[in-house]
């Protein structure tokens, strides 16, 4: 099937969109920073962002929130993604947190995620004085993103009113913001989790290997498959580690991701599994499970 | 080139399912994407119509029914169905209140169109809403209740998808089961919606039966009108041709960005606006009218020869030429209208009504200027479409306006491109975006009247006068003291020989302002100007003195910005309203408290005190000749009175 001469394709008129509002964050804010999460949709963004400015660098850092339970290749993966883009990376951590001991296992998702996530953004932002501040959220993805605007708009205390949203029409962004206010930019808010494997194939896009299947030492915890990437993550009573050929659909805290058993091995492996797949991505993260509003809830507080 | 080569990983060889995998993604390269708008109340059934295309396309996972199956017994409105609606209904007061007050966007795709749709409501107090999933929409599905047929909200959506440039129009006759599948009925919907509908520029119109709630129609033909031979509403998406008119436009780039990595790269990025463009094309700046030829064209995926419509690029240019973010570039042989004065339609989204008159910012693709509305020519009725005069526009209100913009500015009109014929409005004050406007065309008026350089200035007058003029601005509720302290300024200016002005509230009122009442429309008129006033006076060397409550922030920084820097010094009289009641010189509080005056500042209308003024007088339990002392030293600690006095004591003796 080919499209007529007169349409651009999907994924075209999604890169078109993306790049126009990196471009857009870029040249309107004094001091903008591009969260890198080291995830897929960080991957596609930052790719996105290179196409924007080249041959040109893009003109703002990437700021890393390091919550210490990041997997292992993953933080690998992001030191090099860095060393080869030539870009400048910050990683912040809430020492605060880390002197506490606060930890994803014994305080549980939603204690770990506030302080060494959502607090912890909340300082790196008021560190540098970044007025803006790029997300790879996707609209697809919870309910609650599907009303979020590209230029999200924060207070001084960086929380999200879902009550008091700019109106955003054509592609005209409203990038005024006072001392101290901030926007946080989305630029793949029209991409679907299809579009984005799409994009990665297409594009080649390098991932972190832990999207890909490989055989990996997990624990069956709370109906999760929890791997066990380093040894902070004690045994309970009857919990044994077994070696399983296992994937992972997103990425983030070790403790509190679940993997998914696969042999999608290769990355059209993985969008086939993908194209037949019943459960969708956030299935796999205990930050939603909670309750239905509560990524509603994480956003009024700050988080991204 | 492009900057990922060095990146891309080994080709790794592949299994004849990975192939197939591969090239069943490829093939999807060439998908097309179609944006929809949704628009219908509530009771239409439009959630449960999204909901329902979300759920047929089997793009609801296994997991989302689950949770889906547990609000529905908790807010459901369906019994013990599942309420398809629930799974659009996003925000937690929404669904508490059970309306969709938002514009919320959805996704779904077939082998042949990936979908993004735009929810929005229906109601008359939402026309911000959908105006803004209009905005990006290339087709709309009106609702209508096959019970009830069309209504005055059908009319509206109609007329506002019309006006936002929307041109092809499915109406879709939803809850047909509720009136037995009746042919006739939708026969007759039908025709009274194109009957109605001829008036507008819709290119296809698509009227289809179904139910949302039992699927009739929607992805799937029912079984239960075998007298309808359409398309589903799914077919009809999924294949209706949508042309796109920039393409057929002049090209138009407006720059976003100035790529300069090194001296030998000098770049202009930006999306293209309209119609296409090669290498070696002439191109001109709007405005200027530089021209120069394209020299590369750098596309995401590398250099290219052509580039369209839609497309983010990075164009280099074969002459250096002076070209800045918010510069538009286009083809020479059409060009854009490059003026400070349009007329548009203005979609009000703010709480705050439109003022004529306030400064406001206003932004064009990527440039930024000031501008006001200097007339609203008829504000239009969206359930009638009658005109009707206005003086201010309220939230949801749209109105046709004449605007005047601080700098000239290149654009189409909105018909022309949507691109580069749209913009929006932000409050200088609290940066909401406050309007959306839609350009109809350019006011030559401006073109006619030129800024007559003068060769005496402001500056050597203010010389042969001694001192520095500047505009002294009192600003404080009724009472409070401005007129007093302005005038005995006045006095002791004089009596060192200063030349000085006064313009008082009251006395201008009698004269220039005489025409003006104490609505927000006129306060703000009233103080424009004076403004304008005073601006003229400190051209002419005076020291000018404005006594004016002059309660908005908006309309004291719109004067501000009319002074050179520096030459506005902004005087808070803060005497507090408990005082200024009590002193009450003439008698105005204690009618207005009785309610015989309307919109009295500090009363019924508000007064917004300076954030920052340059000097804050503390004006109670002092005696006015202090106060009035403390700003002549003002005045003279910033330079103002320094000046050597030739007039006083100078030649001749």
């Amino acid at each position: 099937m080919t499209l007529p001469e007169e349409r651009l394709s999907n994924l075209k008129r999604l890169e078109a969109e993306s790049i126009h509002i990196i471009r857009e964050v870029a040249a309107e804010f004094r001091n903008p920073v591009m969260l890198y999460s080291i995830g897929k949709d960080s991957g596609v963004m930052l790719h996105l962002a290179m196409k924007a400015f080249y041959p040109s660098k893009p003109p703002f850092p990437l700021l890393h929130v390091d919550t210490t339970w990041k997997f292992r290749e993953m933080i690998t993966f992001r030191d090099n993604i860095a060393k080869q883009y030539g870009l400048d990376l910050i990683v912040h951590t809430n020492q605060e947190g880390v002197a506490k001991g606060i930890n994803p296992i014994d305080h549980g998702s939603s204690v770990h995620t506030h302080i060494m996530k959502t607090e912890a953004l909340k300082q790196a932002l008021d560190k540098y004085g970044f007025d803006a501040a790029f997300g790879g959220a996707r609209r697809d993805e919870e309910k609650s993103r599907a009303k979020e605007r590209v230029f999200s708009f924060r207070n001084a205390s960086h929380s999200w009113d879902p009550k008091n949203q700019r109106p955003e029409l054509w592609n005209l962004y409203n990038a005024r913001v006072a001392q101290g206010e901030s926007i946080r930019a989305f630029p793949l808010s029209n991409w679907t989790e299809l579009d984005i494997w799409q994009y990665i194939l297409t594009e080649k896009i390098p991932m972190v290997p832990l999207y890909l299947a490989a055989k990996r030492p997990v624990v069956e915890r709370d109906g999760m498959l929890i791997m066990q990437d380093d040894d902070r993550l004690k045994l309970k009573p009857g919990e044994v580690v077994k070696e399983k050929m296992i994937r992972f659909r997103t990425l983030g805290c070790y403790p509190l991701t679940g993997a998914i058993e696969s042999d999608a091995d290769t990355l059209p492996g993985i969008v086939r599994e993908m194209l037949i797949a019943r459960t969708s991505e956030r299935q796999g993260r205990l930050i939603d499970k909670d309750e239905s509003a509560s990524m509603e809830k994480k956003k009024r507080e700050g988080y991204f | 080139m492009s900057y990922a080569e060095p990146l891309q990983p080994e080709d790794t060889p592949q299994t004849e399912a990975e192939q197939a995998v591969t090239d069943y993604v490829l093939a999807q390269e060439s998908k097309d994407q179609l944006r929809f708008l949704t628009c219908g109340s509530v009771d239409d059934g439009k959630s449960t119509l999204i909901g329902r295309l979300l759920f047929d396309t089997k793009l609801i996972f296994e997991d989302q029914l689950a949770a889906l199956e547990k609000d529905s017994r908790r807010h459901g409105t369906v019994g013990e169905e599942i309420d398809l609606a629930l799974l659009v209904d996003g925000l937690e007061a929404e669904r508490e209140q059970g309306i969709t007050i938002d514009v919320a966007y959805r996704f779904f795709a077939t082998d042949k169109r990936k979908f993004i749709v735009a929810d929005t409501p229906g109601h008359e107090q939402y026309t911000r809403n959908m105006a803004t999933g209009a905005s990006t929409a290339d087709l709309a599905v009106l609702l209508v209740d096959a019970r009830h047929g069309l209504m005055v909200q059908t009319r509206r959506h109609a007329f506002i998808a019309s006006l936002l440039g929307i041109r092809h129009v499915v109406l879709a006759v939803n809850k047909i089961d509720l009136v037995d599948y009746s042919e006739e009925r939708f026969e007759q919907i039908r025709k009274d919606f194109e009957v109605f509908a001829n008036g507008f520029d819709f290119e296809s119109l698509q009227a289809i039966p179904m139910s949302a709630r039992f699927g009739d129609n929607v992805t799937g033909r029912s079984p239960n009108m075998p007298w309808y031979g359409g398309s589903t509403l799914l077919e009809h998406l999924e294949t209706v041709e949508i042309g796109e008119h920039e393409l057929e436009a002049p090209f138009r780039f407006p720059v976003q960005w100035v790529n300069r990595p090194n001296l030998d790269f000098r770049g202009y990025s930006g999306t293209i606006a309209g119609g296409r463009v090669s290498v070696g094309d002439e191109i001109v700046v709007a405005g200027p009218a530089k021209t120069s030829k394209v020299a590369r064209i750098i596309a995401p995926e590398g250099d290219v020869n052509v580039a369209r419509s839609g497309e983010a690029v990075t164009l280099t240019l074969e002459d250096e030429i002076d070209i800045s973010r918010g510069d538009l570039l286009s083809a020479p042989e059409g060009r854009p209208d490059v003026a400070d004065q349009m007329a548009a339609h203005l979609i009000w989204m703010s709480e705050d009504a439109l003022l004529p008159g306030r400064s406001y910012l206003l932004k064009i693709g990527p440039k930024t200027v000031n501008a006001t509305v200097t007339e609203i020519k008829h504000k239009i009725n969206v359930n009638t479409f009658e005109h009707v005069a206005g003086k201010t526009l309220d939230l949801n209100e749209i109105a046709f306006c004449n605007l005047s913009l601080s700098a000239p500015v290149a654009f189409d009109p909105y018909e022309a491109n949507r691109h580069t014929g749209s913009f929006i409005l932000i409050d200088r004050m609290t940066n909401q975006t406050v309007g959306a406007g839609l350009v109809w065309f350019a006011l030559r008026r401006a073109t006619n009247i030129h800024w007559q350089a003068l060769e005496i200035d402001k500056a050597a007058r203010g010389q042969a006068l001694g001192q520095k003029p500047a505009v002294v601005w009192f600003t404080g509720l009724s009472g409070s003291g401005k007129s007093t302290i302005a005038s005995l300024v006045e006095k002791k200016l004089h009596a060192e020989g200063r030349h000085t002005y006064v313009l008082d509230g009251d006395n201008v009122r009698h004269g220039l302002n005489r025409d003006l009442g104490f609505t927000d429309a006129d306060r703000v008129e009233n103080i424009r100007r004076v403004g304008e006033v005073s601006k003229l006076f400190a051209d002419a060397g005076l020291i000018t003195l404005v006594s004016f409550i002059s309660p908005f922030r908006s309309e004291r920084q719109m004067a501000r910005d009319l002074m050179g820097a520096s030459e506005f010094i902004e005087i808070f009289v803060d005497t507090p309203i408990e005082e200024c009641k009590q002193r009450d010189p003439k008698g105005l509080y204690a009618k207005a408290e009785r309610g015989e005056i309307k919109n009295f500042t500090g009363i019924d209308s508000p007064y917004e005190a300076p954030e920052n003024p340059e000097l804050r007088l503390k004006n109670v339990g002092r005696k006015p000749e202090d106060v009035a002392d403390e700003v002549v030293e003002f005045l003279r600690a910033r330079g103002f009175l320094n000046a050597a006095n030739y007039g006083m004591h100078g030649d001749g003796i």
